[in-house]
């Protein structure tokens, strides 16, 4: 009985069923999902592969021919390249971190039962959540301005006494791409650990209390360990987003000064459609892309999984 | 010491509140201003909103681009509900080894950046008749079928009482009927929190739309905008008008909604 309901998926009366009818609503179930199967296989698998095969080619636009492992090799000569990857991992080593300890330290902060206003702060800090990367890279874009209003608040508190180029000095425009993401995303990553925190046990806090355990040892030692999956399954996320960061370079900076800012998927934008076309060294420089994604995600499951 | 910590708590909050607030404040007062008194720094409501938007609708026309937003928002939203959740439901009413197989395969999808896919796909719709560059078809398709969303319907078809089915058939309804009539009016929840992800993401969808549209009166609210906030000399009072209206929708959704808003976001990490 248990094995008939684990194939056809109908309860009680499947065993009485004939075969005939098990098979019939087998071959329907296949129907229910042929358009997601096929879609997924035309507009994600199929696309991949074409990358593959397009990344061992090379030529203007259309005209293009196999070219072996030579796309493969310019990568590493290839200064605006060596540029987009050592900005996608600066980000990802400062922003991440830090967007990561801040939302769990709100959640902290917020999972306080005695709190008061807690929905306000909660909605306030979800609030970036709502506006689309374009809106808000623009909004982050004349914020930052030289004559915006992050200069002229800096001016009035004396902490500057001229205006900072926020957008046009290689460093303070990576400080400003990473100060936009953390806005936006923080209060994100803030709701998985708040509802993560509500399945903690309070009596284990009680009971570190009573063993004379200071906040901070209740975080590290309770909160920190409590929450692991959620932060691994944060952090992968996270990590995903930024190799893929697009919108917040293209609107805030457009990649400046230089190549500063100039995230990887940028590049494989410009390689494709605003210098003369090279889909071929675009398509080999995505597919790094690619590989980040999975070791990454890999060594991040392996980080977390050691102690177990 | 307790007290100084409490202040320290309630400090540190409210100015996270603030800083997360403030751009909000900001561009609703800016879409009241003129270009020039945004630039001097002003933080007051003005008298200038109507002009602005005028100036939105009639100079670079924003109507259209909201027209296009809406169209293609709405069809991908409902067609992404439609084939997202008959996956999801195939996959757990129907369950075999064979699915489960194909399940783990689709959900591969999941890890693919899009930056790898959009050159091929590119090219893809270049060669097609009707789905092809410069079309709103060719900017819904490829977003219309996503592995997140079976993910999510399958989670949570684990939730619905699997009797309903076979009650269903007894009563003579077809799979299609069962799904249709039964599975449907009782899933309304997980169907607005999906709603409300799917038509986020078409809303605001960015990289794609930048590749595939390219004439004027194609344009998307986000390609609008990225427009005006790269021009030299911006007219702040107008571009702030145009984010509004850009955010408007999920702002609304998120504020009536907020249970479901937030649901939809970690439907993910569900079950």
């Amino acid at each position: 009985m248990s094995k008939v309901m684990k194939r056809t998926g109908l309860p009680y009366t499947a065993s009485k069923k004939s075969l005939g009818r098990r098979l019939k609503n087998n071959y329907i179930g296949w129907l229910f999902i042929l358009i997601a199967a096929a879609g997924i296989s035309l507009f994600y698998f199929y696309p991949m592969i074409r990358a593959l095969l397009l990344s061992f080619q090379s030529g203007m636009g259309a005209n293009l021919e196999y070219v072996g492992l030579e796309n493969y090799i310019r990568l590493f000569s290839d200064p605006t390249f060596i540029a987009a990857l050592t900005n996608t991992f600066i980000y990802l080593l400062v922003q991440v971190p830090i967007m990561i300890v801040l939302a769990l330290f709100f959640s902290v902060l917020l999972n306080d039962a005695t709190l008061k206003f807690k929905g306000f702060f909660r909605t306030a800090i979800f609030l970036p959540c709502v506006t689309s990367l374009v809106a808000y890279a623009v909004i982050f874009k004349y914020l930052f301005g030289v004559d915006g209003l992050i200069n002229k608040f800096l001016m009035d508190l004396s902490i500057i006494s001229e205006p900072l180029n926020w957008l046009s000095d290689p460093f303070l425009a990576k400080i400003t791409i990473i100060a936009a993401i953390t806005w936006r995303w923080t209060g994100y990553n803030m709701i998985f650990y708040l509802s993560a925190l509500q399945n903690v046990d309070r009596s284990m806090y009680e009971a570190a209390k009573i063993d004379g355990a200071s906040s901070f040892q209740q975080f590290f030692y309770i909160t920190v360990p409590m929450l692991k999956p959620i932060i691994l399954f944060t952090s992968i996320i996270s990590t995903i987003g930024t190799l893929q960061l697009f919108d917040e370079v293209m609107n805030i900076t457009n990649g400046g000064p230089g190549n500063a800012t100039l995230s990887i998927s940028m590049y494989i934008y410009n390689l494709s459609f605003e210098y003369s076309p090279d889909f071929g060294y675009a398509a080999t420089v995505s597919y790094v892309i690619v590989i980040l994604v999975v070791l990454l995600s890999l060594l991040q499951f392996k980080v977390a999984g050691d102690d177990k | 010491m307790r007290k100084a910590k409490r202040i320290a708590t309630y400090t540190f909050l409210s100015v996270a509140s603030i800083v997360s607030i403030f751009p909000f404040l900001w561009m609703l007062v800016s879409m009241t201003n003129k270009s020039v008194d945004v630039t001097k720094g002003r933080l007051l409501p003005g008298t200038h909103l109507l002009e602005n938007l005028k100036a939105l609708f009639d100079t670079v026309d924003m109507g259209t681009a909201l027209v296009n937003s809406t169209i293609i928002a709405v069809i991908t939203t409902f067609l992404t509900l439609l084939i997202g959740s008959l996956a999801g439901y195939g996959f757990e009413i129907y369950r075999t080894p064979g699915k489960d197989r194909v399940f783990n395969l689709l959900l591969l999808s999941m890890m693919i950046p899009f930056a790898a896919i959009m050159i091929p796909l590119y090219r893809l719709f270049g060669g097609l008749p009707f789905f092809g560059i410069d079309t709103l078809a060719a900017a819904i398709l490829p977003t219309i079928i996503t592995a997140f969303f079976i993910f999510f319907f399958r989670q949570n078809t684990k939730m619905f009482a699997k009797e309903l089915v076979e009650a269903g058939r007894i009563d003579g309804l077809s799979e299609l009927g069962i799904f249709f009539r039964i599975y449907l009016p009782t899933m309304k929840t997980s169907y607005a929190a999906a709603a409300i992800i799917a038509f986020m993401n078409s809303w605001n969808n960015y990289l794609w739309p930048l590749v595939i549209l390219q004439s004027p009166e194609k344009q998307t609210i986000p390609l609008l905008i990225s427009n005006l906030g790269a021009g030299y000399s911006p007219d702040y009072g107008l571009i702030m008008s145009a984010i509004v209206i850009a955010t408007l929708p999920t702002a609304i959704v998120f504020f009536v909604m907020q249970k479901h808003f937030v649901a939809g976001m970690m439907g993910s990490v569900k079950g």
